[in-house]
């Protein structure tokens, strides 16, 4: 058992996704911070690609202002280095699989291990592709992340049964953002999770408004949200972590 | 290790909302690629309507001009829409027909693979959507009216460098919000399996015509084989029916842009290293932490900064050969070949034209050599009069 299920111990964990240096690395430990102070049960934390290809235009936005600000890699490993000095919840990594490839995967999983972080998200790594990363993740202690899509249907056995930290639940097509609407049939979806593992699953994806976070954790274990709390950061700035602490305080009361 | 693979590299990196669809692609393709009457609709699509099969001309004055080995053309630009892209989209096109799509969309560098769609929906009855980089949609102006006037949505990409690049990934990125109607024409050999594999099948037809025209006019198989590289899918046409004949040279031309020394390259094997991207692993122009570079190459059909995992695999196993051809270079051969054949070729194909001007002279008269003429020129008349400093007003 990881750490990662401490997030799921205290009712439906509220999951809280932050692109690391954007606008830099004091905001983004300011913003994790707020939203820990506030109730959020695990942070995500992407470390930018440029070229983010699962990303809507919020996300892909904070990729593109975070590297533009220098952010690299090794950086984002010393923020994650200061956050544990007083963050004790569960910190994930989402990145792309080339970022972690091209810093070697070994090497990149090894810095993981030593900095304190619990799991990694990689969405351009399917089920197919995963054991090139698993044996890394292994050896340092790290979950590796799964996805359930709603275009799944008969893998989601396949891919529950070696799931591991929690599931992914991808809540509708297309990229991530915010979205007025989810339609996708996801109590199905998570039956079916639940036929095959005992693994907690997270609904991500277009979720930003309290309502729909009740609704989404009456489904499922925990709620991603990322591009709602990206978009705080786009307008605020180095202003936003408060109003991110007051936003995850809402979604967090929303969902309990 | 998943499906797919060349050597290391290749494979399906992609999100898992499009694993079905490339699993449900691959069961369509496996099951109807020797489908006797998939196979003679195809031949009939590639004959009677793309023009196939496509010439290879003798370029007597350019073999005496250089004074060395003897050379031939292979004149995909002679087919319908003017590049060799037609080959692979008729193929996909007919698929996802099959397969019941209606809409099909592509991202496209130049324009060539987007005409070549926009062409195969309006002849099917199907829906287009091209994705093109803004950049890109300004190079080739003509192009994005091309794709318009044959009923195509040409959607300008204005994230990250705005060229071809940003159109991949916007239409995978299109792709995971509609897949039940949808076939995404990938327009390479790249991206997930099994697409770097069903291109490189559709294309392989360029040299399965060189292989038996040569024999027809030679009596023997070409020493050489080239043809440039961006994504690599004419140059793995031109080479895959001669890769198990180590007597023939395969020798893949990368945009080397104003030089590999430079920031402004696009020779991914030159100045690359292995990484994943868009689906697979192979080669990438990236920095040392992953990001992936921005490129640069006065053709935009070359201006990628990856190349196919087949491509990447007969570098490592030493049985192709690929070098960096710079902007000035396939600008001198671009203008070499109009005046010395009366051919004016894509400025891509002349990439691989300006490295055989370099070849030939080293060989003996004995000895043959195939350039593939990838595509026709005219796309590119006023973007290299630009290079030489004269406005053309189209």
């Amino acid at each position: 058992m990881s750490r990662i299920s401490t997030a799921f111990e205290k009712g439906k964990a509220f999951i809280a996704f932050i692109t690391c240096g954007d606008p830099d690395t004091e905001t983004t430990a300011a913003a994790v911070r707020a939203a820990v102070r506030n109730g959020a049960d695990l942070i995500e934390l992407g470390i930018p690609f440029s070229d983010p290809t699962a990303e809507g235009p919020v996300i892909q936005g904070a990729n593109l202002r975070a590297l533009q600000g220098g952010i690299t890699t090794d950086r984002i490993f010393d923020l994650v280095r200061d956050l544990r000095r007083d963050i004790t919840i569960p910190l994930v990594f989402m990145t792309y699989a080339n970022v972690v490839y091209s810093y070697g995967t070994e090497a990149f999983l090894a810095a993981s291990e030593e900095i304190g972080i619990d799991g990694l998200i990689l969405p351009d790594v399917p089920f197919e592709e995963k054991d090139e990363f698993l044996s890394a993740c292994r050896r340092h202690g790290v979950d590796l992340i799964s996805f359930i899509a709603p275009t799944s249907e008969q893998r989601i056995s396949m891919i529950s049964k070696e799931a591991e930290g929690f599931l992914y639940i991808v809540s509708s097509l297309g990229v991530t953002g915010t979205r007025s609407e989810i339609t996708t049939d996801l109590s199905s979806m998570v039956r079916l999770v639940r036929e095959a593992t005992d693994v907690p699953c997270a609904i991500g994806f277009g979720i930003s408004t309290p309502e729909q976070a009740a609704k989404m954790a009456s489904i499922a274990d925990g709620v991603i949200v990322g591009s709602a709390i990206i978009k705080l950061l786009e307008k605020y700035g180095k202003d936003a972590p408060d109003v991110i602490g007051r936003y995850v305080r809402s979604m967090k009361e929303a969902i309990r | 290790m998943s499906r797919g693979r060349f050597g290391a590299h290749g494979g399906q990196y992609i999100p898992e909302t499009l694993m079905n669809a490339v699993i449900e692609l691959e069961k369509a393709y496996d099951a109807l690629k020797n489908d006797p009457q998939f196979v003679s609709e195809l031949s009939e699509l590639l004959n009677e309507y793309a023009g196939r099969p496509s010439r290879l001309y003798h370029a007597e004055k350019m073999t005496r001009d250089l004074g060395g080995a003897k050379i031939y053309l292979k004149r995909e630009d002679l087919n319908h829409t003017g590049a060799h892209k037609i080959n692979n989209v008729l193929g996909q096109a007919l698929l996802a027909k099959k397969m019941g799509k209606t809409r099909l969309i592509a991202e496209t560098g130049a324009g060539q693979h987007g005409v070549a769609t926009a062409t195969a929906a309006a002849l099917m009855g199907m829906k287009c959507v091209v994705f093109m980089g803004e950049e890109d949609t300004i190079r080739q102006a003509l192009n994005v009216y091309r794709m318009r006037l044959l009923g195509a949505e040409v959607v300008p990409v204005r994230t990250g460098t705005a060229t071809l690049k940003d159109a991949v990934s916007e239409a995978m990125r299109e792709w995971t919000s509609r897949i039940s109607d949808t076939h995404y024409c990938l327009g390479s050999v790249m991206g997930p399996h099994p697409f770097p594999t069903i291109v490189r099948d559709f294309q392989a037809v360029i040299s399965r015509e060189i292989r038996t025209q040569i024999l027809e006019k030679e009596g023997k198989l070409p020493d050489a084989v080239i043809a440039c590289v961006g994504g690599g899918s004419n140059a793995i046409g031109s080479f895959y029916h001669f890769i198990q004949d180590p007597g023939v040279r395969l020798i893949g031309c990368e945009a080397a842009g104003r030089g590999v020394d430079t920031f402004e390259t696009a020779a991914t094997i030159a100045t690359g290293r292995p990484g994943i991207f868009h689906g697979m692993k192979s080669y990438f122009c990236q920095d040392k932490y992953g990001q992936i570079a921005p490129v640069y190459s006065i053709s935009a059909g070359l201006d990628y900064p990856g190349v196919g995992p087949e491509h990447a695999y007969l570098h490592d196993i030493g049985r192709a050969e690929y070098v960096p051809v710079t902007d000035e270079q396939a600008v001198c051969a671009f203008e070499y070949l109009a005046r010395t054949e009366g051919i004016i070729p894509a400025i891509e194909s002349a990439h691989a034209v300006a490295y055989a001007m370099e070849l030939a002279p080293k060989m003996s008269r004995e000895q043959v050599i195939v350039i593939t003429i990838s595509g026709r020129g005219d796309k590119d008349c006023a973007a290299i009069a630009r290079y030489r400093g004269e406005d053309l007003h189209e």
